[in-house]
């Protein structure tokens, strides 16, 4: 049974702006996959039910301090740590203002400056390391800052994995280790993947708590997140946190889950979409009325739309970038580069 | 004044930038604590600065390569110590996936101001796995800086220079010169090697020799053997394994219009192969000879029977017969 949203202890105003981002969201990707079919991007990866999973995690931090280092499903995520659905489009087209990588990378790989989310290749878990070299500055520099990283379940096979969680371990990093679980590494189905009985058991293995999370119940993952968040800000530790999210579509635009997964299985999965879960949530408990949402769904369109149609007509990057950002530029006066 | 060896060049190097930037971290393997590395680099280390800037990690390199660039994409310089240049290769992924491409692939947003030491070389009875040169595993990867410093001085001037700069420097210090080669360092010197300039240790006009590691040693003590007979070299240190220093390596061949390039690692598809190339594309027509390489040989790695690794091992007279076969080409 998903705990009532009002039992997480956010206030009316605030799970309204949260549930008006997660619809951004989910709107937003489905904006993306059609900009995909239509030609118009070359590919995208979507996180279409792992969005309420996504956005009660975020909300356990303080991005405006915390650092972020995503995964390639983490749009939702990644909007609630500060990014607009403008910023995701002009890195779905690959232009010069795309916060991500500026036209480098492809779709997906969200980062930002601006919004402390760490720059990610797509050598999957190879973030792992890179976090808690993150949470370790955050030591130097006596500040309660924590940095948050994710992955999805086929990753933790990775060794980059294993040793991160291993270094954190030992030195007892403000650190929280999320594997987004949605059951499938593209095709592999997770009993391939790995034989523990639950992934969170990981946790103890490294010295760290492993929490099992329900990532369709927003209160729930909220609540288990705020624990973690509340030991790691005190200079208690990290946490592995199993986020049992699903994965409603293909595992990107360049994969046709029709051939490995049965009818059933899909359609089974569609009962389970979080949003509609969420909707029917935010309507008994008094968040928004059907008509509000109606109101909100027209209003979501026309920004879609209008961001859209900006981030199609922005510049692309200038060619000189090719040769541009290799090395750091020389110091004049010192000889040294930097 | 003091004389000092390249290992202790080193030391004063990581001692000095530890004074100078309090953010600045040093890692690794054995690293920390009252040992200070395998080879006692970092000894004093974590006494004098505390071990929560030098300390020991568990034996996991991917791990002590992610954690650097992490501390350094959030403005924390950061030295991580792999204990030898063999075991770089579970590093691999974090150096060339990450290090090396992060400040390209955001365009400047994020950079990796950390510097990875990494003992490199044989003839130290280390068989396979504690003799190797690994430098062609790493070299041609556009926004990774591969260095190494074959002299005292430079052990000390470019470890500083490279722990200032803004790019990922993999710096390899070769094994057998910690303690075989010695210099005067004025310790109140602040040393700082250009970090991407090879140097001239020789001037010549008869022939010009480029080298780096043990086999620079063998080639300058043949340039002043030769000197005695009226052979004039131009030794060049290539300091910079990549990016090349071109202008410098095609000004030092033209000059001479005999060229040797001496290293110790194999000689297919290294770092002579790409010099070569860089001769070829600026000075083939004012060379004199075929441009020479002396190296190991096309086997895997350096074996621990005394014999075979010395037969494996370019040594100081046929260093010396090479550029006395080219002298007389």
């Amino acid at each position: 049974m998903t705990q009532k949203l009002l039992a997480s202890g956010l206030d009316k105003v605030t799970l309204q702006q949260v549930y008006t981002q997660i619809l951004r969201s989910r709107r937003l990707d489905e904006r993306l996959g059609l900009l995909q079919r239509t030609g118009k991007t070359s590919f995208n990866v979507s996180g279409q039910g792992q969005e309420i999973g996504q956005a009660a995690m975020a909300m356990a931090f303080e991005p405006e301090k915390d650092y972020f280092l995503p995964y390639y499903r983490d749009m939702t995520a990644f909007m609630f740590w500060g990014a607009t659905p403008k910023e995701i489009l002009l890195d779905s087209f690959g232009r010069a203002a795309g916060p991500s990588s500026h036209g480098m990378q492809m779709p997906n790989h969200y980062g930002s400056k601006k919004l402390h989310a760490v720059s990610q290749a797509s050598t999957v878990s190879s973030q792992f390391p890179l976090a808690t070299g993150v949470a370790y500055g955050a030591v130097l520099d006596q500040s309660d800052r924590l940095t948050l990283v994710t992955t999805g379940e086929g990753s933790t096979a990775e060794g980059e994995f294993h040793e991160a969680l291993n270094f954190a371990g030992v030195a007892q990093l403000p650190v929280i280790f999320v594997i987004e679980n949605n059951g499938y590494a593209i095709s592999t189905p997770d009993k391939e993947e790995f034989a523990a009985h639950s992934l969170a058991d990981r946790g103890a293995g490294y010295g760290m708590p492993g929490i099992d999370v329900d990532g369709l119940d927003f209160t729930a993952t909220y609540l288990a997140f705020k624990e973690a968040v509340t030991r790691a800000r005190a200079g208690e530790g990290p946490t592995l946190v199993n986020l049992n999210v699903i994965r409603l579509l293909d595992h990107t635009s360049d994969d046709n889950q029709r051939i490995y997964r049965s009818e059933a299985e899909l359609k089974a999965l569609q009962a389970k979409d979080p949003l509609k879960t969420l909707t029917a949530q935010v309507i008994a408990e008094g968040i928004f009325t059907e008509a509000e949402i109606a109101t909100l769904e027209q209003q979501l369109k026309k920004e879609i739309n209008l961001a859209t149609d900006q981030a199609e007509a922005a510049p692309a990057p200038d060619l000189s970038v090719l040769g541009q950002q290799v090395f750091a530029p020389v110091e004049k006066e010192t000889g040294i580069y930097g | 004044m003091a004389k000092i060896d390249y290992l202790e060049a080193l030391h004063q190097a990581l001692d000095e930038e530890l004074g100078r930037d309090q953010r600045l971290t040093i890692f690794g393997e054995d690293v920390g604590g009252v040992k200070g590395g395998v080879f006692n680099v970092t000894q004093g280390l974590a006494e004098k600065y505390g071990d929560r800037r030098v300390f020991n990690m568990p034996l996991g390199e991917a791990e002590i390569g992610g954690l650097a660039i992490g501390l350094g994409t959030t403005g924390h310089p950061a030295v991580a110590e792999f204990q030898f240049a063999d075991y770089i290769l579970p590093a691999t992924n974090q150096i060339i996936s990450e290090a090396a491409r992060m400040r390209y692939r955001s365009q400047g947003d994020w950079t990796v101001p950390v510097v990875f030491r990494a003992p490199y070389g044989g003839g130290v009875g280390g068989g396979f796995y504690h003799s190797q040169s690994t430098e062609k595993v790493f070299v041609g990867q556009p926004g990774l800086r591969v260095v190494t410093p074959s002299t005292v001085r430079d052990a000390k001037g470019l470890l500083k220079s490279a722990i200032r700069c803004q790019d990922p420097v993999l710096f390899y210090e070769h094994k057998r010169l910690y303690h075989s080669i010695k210099a005067e360092i004025d310790p109140n010197e602040e040393i700082l090697t250009p970090i991407d300039k090879a140097a001239i240790l020789r001037s010549g006009t008869d022939l010009t020799v480029m080298s780096y590691g043990v086999t620079l040693q063998y080639v300058l003590q043949a340039a002043d053997e030769l000197t005695q007979q009226g052979l004039h070299t131009e030794v060049v240190d290539i300091r910079s394994l990549y990016p090349l220093d071109k202008a410098t390596i095609i000004a030092a061949a033209k000059k001479t219009g005999k060229v040797l390039l001496v290293n110790e690692d194999n000689q297919q598809g290294g770092v002579l192969s790409e010099i070569s190339a860089v001769i070829n594309e600026g000075a083939l027509f004012d060379l004199d000879a075929p441009i020479q390489r002396l190296a190991g040989p096309d086997s895997p790695a350096m074996p621990y029977a005394k014999n075979l690794e010395q037969a494996f091992l370019v040594q100081a007279d046929a260093v010396k017969q090479a550029m006395l076969d080219l002298a007389e080409f």
